[in-house]
């Protein structure tokens, strides 16, 4: 690129001050692209936790001084709270995510695949069901498919009750069904038509070019963003707080009334539970960028 | 199996009549008729954007044709009833930009569509892939990636895993434009190696030293039609049509 003084190399010095530059606008450092919140989570430092729980140390401090409930009252109580909800709050949150996840990735993965198929009412049908639940929000979602399913089915005379949580997951794996289908469509179509032709001349039929020559070269590709939407989605999964599923925001909120709903209690309780969000999400956001940027390298 | 034809080897085992192919609106193919037989080397020259890579692309089914006939061992190509599989089978070929299996190793994707596609047995086509690998000269790269071997190397892999499959045509698609000028000698030497064993080759290049040395006849092509052809010996010194002199003038 050639380096104009004043744009984008430094100016000469009799030139400096002289006149203000309107650089142009990058146009691509600025559009999002599907990292850009495991980007953001990446890019903090790694004191980051450390700061924040002394910001959730001294915050209740300073607001609430003259009260009579301390500080210290308020850590004693997380205290008691905190084995309980640790194992069964966030743990839970972990097993959400995890099912979504698998859910998701499946479902997702045949929607993908369904996309680049030869027949076009399938690609259709694909591109359609991707679009809508892409582009839905997560919460309208989640509440959908809690009032659209029954709280039990019956199947050849077993009636099997569905737990919300259940719901819950079924919920979430929905829009990251969407993304992941998008992923694979990415990949796929990322792969030079070269391989498609060579490979068709050498007699594999359609179904062995896909499985056998182009997917294995789309697993390494489709990790990073499959990665970034597993991130993506643990992030959401207190969502489920809404659906009054027991997870670490319920939990949290009953532990705080039965602790006699002192305000002192909310920011330790909740400055908890975003500190094991990050601590849980950051080493995945680290990891995905680096192997994003390795790579986007080698390809 | 394709279906029964009354191929004799004394025919054309390529025969191209008048084939028709266009882009849109735009005809890259205007009626192009050649007769390659069994064992021949013919070479297809001609400027760039003449239709040399279409021909015979279309030549194993990659590209479809608007018009015209193309029989590969008197069988029609672009019949819709006919299993493109069992022509690929009898067609190999070999590209510009190699296109070999990233994931694979070198023996893996010689090996792979006899395995897969004609379902052999391992053992016979591993031993028939080790000896091909022999014979581009490249013992001791069997286990290295397509990533790992030089532009010439993965170019002699490519034309391995193409003679895998036993085919009775091969067809080069400007194998050695990609390549350094010092690797396009070793892959040059494993096509002369084949022509001498007698394989059907059809080359599109534009090595012209080389289509003279091995060729038995070679086809000029210009604007989507067959200017001029012959064999090599009265091609290049008795070239009637003008375009053909100021190309060969060009080039050589």
């Amino acid at each position: 690129m050639k380096r104009i003084a004043g744009i984008n190399a430094p100016a000469p010095k009799h030139l400096r001050g002289d006149m203000a530059v309107l650089k142009p606008f990058d146009v691509a450092a600025h559009s999002p692209d599907g990292y850009i919140f495991t980007r953001w989570l990446a890019g903090m430092p790694w004191w980051t936790p450390f700061a924040m729980m002394v910001l959730v140390v001294l915050w209740p401090t300073i607001v609430y001084a003259q009260s009579g409930f301390t500080t210290g009252d308020a850590f004693g109580a997380l205290w008691r709270w905190m084995p309980f909800l640790l194992t069964s709050g966030f743990l839970f949150n972990v097993v959400i995510s995890m099912l979504a996840m698998a859910i998701g990735t499946v479902a997702g993965a045949a929607l993908g695949l369904g996309q680049i198929s030869p027949l076009k009412s399938l690609r259709m049908f694909a591109w359609f069901v991707t679009q809508l639940f892409r582009n839905s929000p997560w919460l309208v979602l989640l509440f959908i498919v809690l009032l659209a399913l029954p709280f039990e089915i019956t199947v050849f005379g077993v009636t099997v009750r569905i737990p919300d949580w259940m719901k819950g997951v079924f919920g979430l794996s929905l829009p990251v069904m969407a993304n992941i289908s998008e992923v694979v469509r990415g990949a796929v179509q990322s792969v030079p038509t070269a391989q498609w032709e060579a490979a068709e001349s050498l007699a594999f039929t359609r179904r062995q070019i896909l499985w056998q020559i182009i997917l294995p070269q789309c697993y390494k590709r489709m990790l990073p963003p499959w990665m970034n939407w597993y991130a993506i989605l643990t992030m959401a999964t207190p969502l489920c707080s809404l659906l009054g599923i027991e997870e670490i925001i319920t939990l949290s909120r009953q532990a705080m009334e039965a602790e006699d709903n002192h305000p002192e209690l909310l920011v330790p309780f909740f400055g908890f539970a975003l500190i094991l969000f990050f601590l849980y999400c950051y080493p995945i956001a680290r990891l995905t960028m680096r192997l994003e940027r390795k790579f986007a390298v080698k390809l | 199996m394709m279906t029964a034809s009354n191929w004799t080897p004394e025919q054309p085992i390529v025969s191209l009549k008048e084939v028709r192919k266009s882009f849109g609106a735009l005809e890259v193919l205007k009626g192009v008729s050649l007769d390659v037989m069994k064992g021949e080397v013919i070479c297809i020259i001609g400027p760039s954007g003449s239709g040399k890579s279409t021909l015979i692309r279309c030549i194993n089914g990659l590209n479809d044709i608007q018009g015209g006939s193309i029989k590969v061992e008197g069988q029609e190509v672009h019949d819709v009833k006919l299993d493109k599989l069992e022509l690929r089978k009898k067609v190999g070929m070999v590209f510009q930009q190699y296109n070999l299996f990233p994931h694979k190793t070198a023996l893996e994707n010689v090996m792979m569509a006899p395995l897969k596609v004609l379902k052999q047995e391992k053992s016979e086509v591993e031993a028939r892939a080790r000896k091909l690998i022999k014979k581009v000269r490249l013992e001791g790269k069997e286990n290295s990636y397509p990533g790992e071997l030089s532009g010439g190397q993965q170019q002699r892999v490519a034309i391995a895993r193409s003679l895998a499959m036993n085919p009775d045509v091969m067809l080069f698609d400007e194998v050695t434009a990609a390549l350094d000028p010092e690797t396009v000698k070793e892959v040059l030497v494993t096509i002369r190696e084949l022509a001498e064993d007698g394989m059907t080759c059809i080359l599109v290049t534009h090595e012209m030293g080389f289509a003279r040395e091995v060729a038995d006849h070679i086809y000029f092509t210009d604007r989507g039609v067959i200017v001029e052809h012959g064999p090599p010996a009265t091609f290049f010194t008795d070239a009637s049509d003008p375009r053909t002199k100021e190309f060969l003038g060009q080039i050589l």
